[in-house]
């Protein structure tokens, strides 16, 4: 299993995908492992009853179906799917609106979700996550890019310490991949992912959501 | 994604079990695959990787001794001649067989152990191996030249002329071919970065047009992998000619073709660089939102409000 994380270290992330199914081909005993830690580009589905896409990810999956922030409803149907308690589902649905005005803020664009569920800790986890095309067939109206896709997830868990402190940390990943195509330049491709962790104390009627990318 | 998270049920994983085991053959195509998609420098660590995955030697020693020679020449990865001060290029214009490979400045031959990543012996090269003394005159006097502009240009480069095509060519009245090979890399796991540039002149002797014309390709890699793995390709290719003129002449005005369009390419790609974070990067994301004031996290409620306004009236984007 280390080995094959070093090598997903060291492929062409361009190529991540298919380094990914090579692993799952020759140690598929490791296969739900190399699942939950490779990042792969996010997928989007279509929330059916709002007609608004939404992120898939670890995070709002339950077997083979997905839960939409949106409708709060599983696709495909689920019947004993988990979801959050009322009032996480509250703040989930405030999340998704005020980070809907950060992702159009800074993205002109794309498409973002954020999911939260209660830990066992007595703490609880949200996921932002924001998908950007910005190739000239996708949101890149200044076409710049040939192809060009931005994809960021931040997990933030949120727990409990003693006297009204709480802790929380932040783990960041971006991938990104650009490919730019010029007269002067040639090709010239970017890609990759770079992930990052943060930890805070601090009191917890002090609500900071810490996301920068 | 990320491993903490422990609510979702798992998909169904006995799938895997109906799917037939793979052939010897697939598994060491599937290692080729890896070993040639390594970065610069660090085949040595993908092989310890893949041979670990593989946990299986024959089909592991199968695929290095396949992907290796293939891996070592389109990297142009230099070894040291034992006992020499000389560096011998690995690539396709100087292979005499995929184990011998010729350093053309002191004719010599290089037998390499490609999985090693090392040269083992040196013989001097047969006149059969040398091209004849008329084109020499020209290799040489390019490879002098090449020579010194390498040396002011790069800070660890390593470049060879070779004769790719008409090396009998005795006299004035025939065609032949030189190849400009020029590897740089820069190894720093320290750091976490690796990086090389490539470049690749094929320079044409049109004899009955008394012309030269010279085609060229650079490939640039970097690999940055602290807590991460970014990696940039960037290549491009050059066209140009000069006229014929004798091998001093040439060198001088065929090495001045080539600086001109390295120093180009160079300085287009630190724009390209530069520019990233500015433009480029633009139709990603931005750095300050559209307002260009920073995200009001402690006032959201204006921007859902003027939302909720613009929702009501109809008037929205």
């Amino acid at each position: 299993m280390e080995a094959a994380m070093g090598l997903m270290r060291r492929m062409p992330p361009k190529h991540s995908e298919t380094a990914l199914s090579a692993l799952l081909s020759l140690i598929p005993q490791h296969s739900s492992d190399l699942l939950s830690q490779v990042d792969q580009p996010l997928q989007v589905i279509c929330d059916v009853d709002y007609g608004k896409e939404f992120i898939l990810c670890e995070y709002n999956r339950d077997a083979d179906s997905y839960r939409s922030p949106w409708s709060n409803k599983y696709h495909p149907p689920l019947e004993d799917g988990p979801y959050p308690s009322p009032e996480l589902r509250k703040l989930e649905i405030e999340a998704n609106e005020v980070f809907a005005i950060y992702r159009d803020q800074y993205y002109e664009g794309g498409i973002s979700s954020v999911y939260m569920w209660e830990d066992e800790n007595e703490g609880f986890v949200a996921c932002f996550l924001i998908k950007k095309d910005g190739s000239k067939s996708g949101h890149g109206r200044r076409g710049y890019l040939q192809e060009g896709a931005w994809d960021a997830i931040h997990v933030m868990e949120v727990g409990p310490e003693e006297e009204g402190m709480a802790h929380y940390c932040l783990t960041s990943t971006v991938m990104l991949s650009l490919t730019t195509n010029n007269e002067s330049t040639g090709t010239f491709n970017l890609s990759g992912s770079i992930r990052r962790q943060v930890i805070y104390v601090v009191e917890y009627n002090i609500m900071v959501f810490l996301v920068t990318g | 994604m990320h491993n903490n998270n422990s609510r979702g049920r798992v998909a169904e994983e006995d799938g895997n079990q109906e799917e037939a085991e793979l052939s010897e053959k697939q598994k060491k195509e599937i290692a080729k695959w890896f070993l040639l998609n390594a970065p610069a420098g660090e085949i040595q660590y993908v092989a310890k990787d893949i041979r670990s995955v593989l946990d299986d030697d024959n089909v592991y020693n199968a695929a290095a001794s396949e992907a290796f020679p293939s891996h070592n020449k389109s990297h142009l990865i230099s070894l040291k001649l034992p006992g020499k001060s000389e560096d011998v290029l690995i690539t396709s214009f100087g292979e005499i067989n995929e184990n011998e490979y010729i350093e053309p400045r002191t004719a010599q031959v290089a037998r390499v152990d490609h999985v090693k990543q090392v040269c083992t012996e040196v013989r001097p090269a047969t006149d059969e191996e040398l091209p004849s003394p008329y084109v020499e005159d020209y290799r040489c006097a390019l490879d002098a030249e090449i020579m010194k502009y390498v040396g002011e240009a790069y800070p660890k480069g390593v470049c060879s002329v070779y004769c790719a095509r008409g090396k009998d060519v005795e006299e004035p009245g025939s065609d032949f071919e030189l190849v400009v090979v020029i590897s740089a890399a820069r190894h720093s796991p320290q750091n976490f970065c690796n990086g090389s540039w490539r470049s690749i002149w094929n320079v044409e002797f049109k004899d009955d047009v008394q012309i030269v014309e010279v085609r060229g390709r650079m490939q640039v890699g970097a690999h940055y992998f602290e807590e991460g793995n970014v990696q940039l390709d960037a290549k491009h290719e050059f066209q140009d000619s000069t006229l014929f003129q004798s091998p001093d002449d040439l060198a001088i005005s065929l090495t001045n073709i080539i600086r001109h369009h390295e120093t180009e390419y160079l300085a287009s790609l630190q724009a390209s660089y530069s520019n990233l974070p500015d433009t480029t990067f633009k139709d990603l994301r931005r750095k300050l939102p559209v307002t260009r004031t920073l995200f009001p996290w402690h006032n959201t409620l204006q921007f859902s409000l003027t939302r909720d306004i613009s929702k009501e009236l109809g008037i929205e984007k």
